[in-house]
């Protein structure tokens, strides 16, 4: 396991209020990592961070092999370094079908020109359908993503997710509005994942996290608060204390 | 793939089929080709009303489908009307001027020739020489690629300066008005080098065609613009169909989600508005030589305007829908404002349309956005899916 995404010494801070403060981050390809932590712990604004949404007063984030700096670069550039994204809510195209969601996210090039002549290619379709019966949305192929249930649309943009075939996934609380069944499978989806990619999953659910059964990390006002095992960090007097302290 | 486009987008099929019919109708009544029953200046009229219509699909890409309320796509159309304006304006002068001329025993120099046309020419704004940009005023050829490179570098410089940093929604908006309205207040000044508020006239005249009676002519200018609506029709319908189409209503829906799919956005809006802009151009080119007159009113803000009106009304979103919106409203507007309309006597006032039309145009636009927000296309959208 190689190191794939460092952050050093990030801060971020919105009208002097600190968001983000001193954060230290590493994680590996392939590696399975939950994040947790109270109400505006700074979750989000680390994904944001990563994916060139905020840019940071001051720190590091360095990506890949060849440790490149993605602090400068444009959210669409970072994208096709190959970091996907979940939003915390769901944000998909609802005027447009579920097939013309994953088509949009297929992994393909990305300039105007190639997009206006592209041709739809028999693998392209093989693949949106493998990707269907992943985030059990075959039925739903040719429905408007708008017509879709609110745990549908968030396993479409897992699936858009997936379809980028990113190395580093984000996905913001996964399971939020999800009944038991689907948290399950949602969970199998991610652990799949992990396999041959790195994800990074936000999530409130303790014990959705620990059917994730990886390390953890604890963020609290927007640094480091503890990082291991689900028990090792629930068992941090720290941790208690934010957690319940208040 | 030619055969799966129209395959996929039956619509365009039924768009062509309507206009091929309208077109043979028109020709089969018109004074020039057939019974006479429409006149000359009705044959113009129409013609004119497809070139708006052509402006009107290229407003409803731009932003019916990728969300940028541009309010100045009618001043691409007026800059494709001046470019071959200038050509119209300098061949027939030249021809009259060479004739004036010719009974004369010494034949004129040709600076003296060139001195006669720019007087002639220029003489109402107080000048007598060719401004800089009436340097390919000669050349068709040259001034219509005119008609295409000025809007679309106007287009690429505006649209590069204002995506790059982020400039949405109604602040865009006021932005395109902002270049609208300057471009027309330059325009309006005797010294912009296009006659001021003079503008160019006599653009109905053809040179070359001095001979042939404007019937024929109009028929010939309604042809081509129906040509143009045609084939602009299908290369934007080509354009929206598939990912491109889908990527571009994508970014119109919530552009910051399709750059974290590796989009990069603001190539994607540059394309469509330097696209449209162009065709905006191409459109003007053919409708001002049948309207026979362009000056800076024709572009002030107010036409890009009633541009999003004809949209909206229409039904934007739908390329069909800006073609109907556009023709239904223009029509009924030279209706009413020609004097077509009975006035309404209330006994205590009277209603003359030729005043009032715009007050019903305002209050029809209020009602459309606030009852009908998918306009008159609506009806066919429900009649598609009756039937499928
Ligand atoms: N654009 C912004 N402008 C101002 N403040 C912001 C902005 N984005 C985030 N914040 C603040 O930064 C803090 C961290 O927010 P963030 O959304 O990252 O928290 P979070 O850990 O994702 O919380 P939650 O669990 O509620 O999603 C919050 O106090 C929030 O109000
Ligand atoms: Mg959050």
């Amino acid at each position: 396991m190689s190191t794939l995404l460092e952050l050093s010494g990030v801060s971020v801070s919105f009208d002097g209020f600190k968001a983000i403060n001193n954060l230290a981050f590493q994680i590996g390809e392939p590696e399975m990592r939950a994040i947790i932590g109270p109400n505006g712990a700074g979750k989000t604004t680390f994904m944001d961070i990563i994916t060139g949404k905020t840019k940071p007063d001051e720190g590091r984030v360095l990506w890949g092999e060849k440790s490149i700096n993605l602090i400068g670069k444009s959210e669409s550039q970072i994208a096709r370094e190959g970091i996907g994204r979940k939003f915390q809510k769901p944000t998909v195209f609802e005027d447009q079908t579920v097939r013309e969601n994953l088509a949009m996210a297929l992994k393909n090039p990305r300039g105007p020109f190639e997009v206006l002549f592209y041709r739809k290619s028999a693998d392209g379709a093989l693949r949106i359908e493998a990707l269907a019966a992943e985030i059990n949305l075959t039925e739903q192929l040719l429905r408007k993503a708008g017509e879709l249930s609110h745990g549908q649309k968030q396993w479409l943009e897992i699936g858009m997710l997936l379809a980028q075939d990113p190395r580093l996934l984000l996905v913001d609380e996964p399971a939020a509005g999800m009944t038991p069944a689907e948290r399950e499978k949602t969970t199998e989806i991610l652990v799949e994942a992990a396999k041959t990619r790195a994800v990074v999953v936000v999530e409130h659910d303790m014990e959705f996290v620990r059917r994730l059964n990886c390390k953890v990390t604890v963020l609290h006002e927007g640094s480091v608060l503890a990082e291991g095992s689900i028990d090792h960090v629930t068992q941090n007097p720290e941790v208690i204390d934010v957690y319940l302290g208040r | 793939m030619r055969k799966s486009f129209f395959a996929d987008n039956p619509s365009v099929l039924w768009f062509l089929a309507c206009l091929g019919l309208f077109t043979l109708g028109v020709t089969v009544l018109a004074e020039a080709t057939g019974a006479g029953l429409i006149s000359t200046s009705f044959v113009k009229t129409l013609g004119k009303v497809l070139c708006l219509c052509l402006v009107a699909v290229a407003m409803d890409v731009v932003w019916g489908y990728c969300g940028i309320l541009s309010l100045g796509h009618f001043a691409f159309f007026g800059i494709g009307g001046y470019a071959v304006g200038m050509w119209l304006m300098y061949a027939r002068t030249e021809a009259i001027v060479i004739q004036s001329l010719a009974e004369r025993t010494i034949p004129p120099t040709a600076t003296e020739l060139n001195d006669a046309i720019a007087t002639q020419i220029f003489g109402v704004v107080g000048a007598s020489e060719f401004p800089l940009i009436w340097a390919f005023s000669h050349s068709l050829i040259l001034q219509l690629m005119m008609v295409v490179l000025v809007p679309g570098l106007l287009a690429l410089i505006f649209g590069w300066l204002a995506f790059r940093s982020r400039v949405t929604g109604v602040y865009l908006s006021i932005l395109t008005q902002a270049m609208t309205l300057a471009l027309a207040l330059y325009l309006f000044q005797n010294d912009s080098g296009l006659r001021g508020n003079n503008g160019l006239s006599g653009l109905q005249n053809i040179p070359g065609f001095e001979a042939v009676p404007q019937s024929v002519i109009s028929m010939g200018f309604f042809w081509a613009s129906a040509l143009a609506l045609g084939l602009g029709y299908v290369l934007f319908a080509r354009v929206l169909t598939g990912k491109m189409g889908s990527v571009i209503r994508a970014i119109r829906d919530d552009e910051a989600r399709v750059r974290f799919l590796g989009y990069h956005v603001e190539s994607y809006k540059l394309f469509v508005f330097t696209l449209t802009a162009i065709v905006a151009g191409i459109a003007g080119a053919l409708y001002y030589p049948q309207a026979g007159i362009i000056n800076p009113a024709e572009i002030a803000p107010i036409a890009s305007i009633y541009l999003a009106v004809w949209v909206a009304i229409g039904g934007r979103g739908r390329l069909y829908g800006a073609v109907i919106g556009t023709a239904f409203v223009s029509l009924l507007s030279s209706w009413f404002t020609g004097g077509g309309a009975p006035n309404i006597n209330l006994g205590f006032y009277t209603i003359q349309w030729t005043e009032w039309w715009l007050v019903l145009l305002g209050t029809s636009f209020v009602a459309v956005t606030l009852f009908f927000p998918g306009g008159i296309g609506m009806i066919f959208d429900k009649l598609k899916k009756g039937t499928s």
